[in-house]
């Protein structure tokens, strides 16, 4: 197992929920990048949480589902009080972003002392995306662009790169998938600076079965419009 | 009209409730006061049904049913907000067990 030394720095925090089938690989190839991994099992009745911690990860385990947003603002609480990591990575259980993607977007980071890396599945090559789901997440981008003044291409993409200064501005409270929104809207108004680095999504059988169905965009939008709104 | 004020006012108020995140202990309070408001009330429409179409003319309704009515979608519309924000609060709160719950197990077994 070879390590870089440059990402001994760096947490990867990998949100799971009931991904026995996946889990398994995605930690085993990270490991091979990131000495630390921590993954925040949300909850998991099929014994993810034992898989991934036998693949090498750290596991933290929620003791009922609270939703994907949750399960991160769980591991970046984990980074924050336990570890002095300076970066935190996002990476999905799944098994859709590739490994190389986070270790360039690390490196993003560093090179221009950047706060938030985002990723791009439109500007890089992503494979086999379902006509449906392209239509959806352009939506999805231009309502992020009005509401959270942010010039991005993808914002519901699972792969990020967080410094440990926003990690301690941006706390997600949001329910089910509202929460990547809500991470967008928070850069600005916090000062961060962020930049989107272009990245690949491998759409395989698994994940568009695991992922999110299009219907639910009607309820990220109803719990941000809500949000929105309550401005106290 | 006076009862065309009263609701939409009170339809408006509700519009207001859900977008302001209350205290629980304020809602609480408000519940018990339109409890111990509603229990005379309700004791007196059933003794003596002409009040209640009495109070509908006060405010410019011609039954005492339609009154009544219109009072039961108001308190009903409430006791659905009320109940949406409890619930609201609670998940916030368990979202914020389960996560110490994960940070504080993990931090034993490494230690």
């Amino acid at each position: 197992m070879k390590i870089d030394e440059t990402t001994d720095d760096v947490c990867v925090v990998v949100p799971v929920f009931n991904e026995a089938g996946a889990v398994a690989e995605v930690v085993t190839a990270l490991r091979e990048r990131f000495a630390h991994v921590v993954c925040v099992d949300d909850g998991s009745t099929d014994g993810s949480d034992q898989i991934a911690r036998a693949a090498g990860a750290t596991v933290l385990r929620h003791a009922i589902n609270q939703g994907q947003g949750a399960a991160l603002q769980t591991g970046f609480d984990h980074v924050l009080r336990y570890t002095d990591a300076s970066y935190a990575v996002t990476f999905d259980a799944d098994g859709q972003h590739v490994v190389d993607d986070a270790v360039r977007m690390v490196q993003a980071a560093r090179d221009g002392n950047i706060d938030v890396v985002l990723a791009s599945r439109f500007t890089g090559a992503s494979t086999d995306m379902p006509a449906a789901r392209r239509i959806v997440l352009k939506a999805g981008i231009r309502f992020t662009r009005w509401t959270a003044r942010l010039e991005v291409t993808d914002t519901h993409n699972g792969l990020r790169v967080l410094n440990r200064r926003a990690l301690g501005r941006i706390r997600l409270t949001m329910p089910r998938m509202a929460y990547a929104s809500e991470l967008l809207s928070a850069i600005v108004p916090n000062g961060l600076s962020y930049v989107e680095v272009p990245t690949t999504v491998n759409y395989t059988a698994y994940s568009v079965a695991k992922g999110q169905t299009n219907l639910n965009a009607v309820n990220i939008l109803f719990d941000l419009a809500v949000n929105r709104m309550r401005v106290t | 009209m006076t009862i065309k004020v009263l609701l939409i006012g009170a339809t408006l108020v509700f519009g207001f409730m859900t977008l302001r995140e209350r205290r629980p202990a304020t809602n609480q309070a408000v519940r018990r006061i339109a409890l111990l408001l509603l229990v005379p009330v309700g004791l007196i429409a059933v003794a003596f049904p002409d009040t209640t179409v009495w109070a509908a003319h006060l405010v410019g309704v011609k039954r005492g049913t339609d009154l009544l009515l219109y009072i039961f979608v108001m308190t009903f519309l409430f006791t659905t907000l009320a109940s949406y924000q409890r619930l609201h609060h609670l998940e916030r709160q368990l979202v914020q067990l389960t996560r110490e719950l994960a940070l504080r197990h993990d931090h034993d077994a490494v230690r």
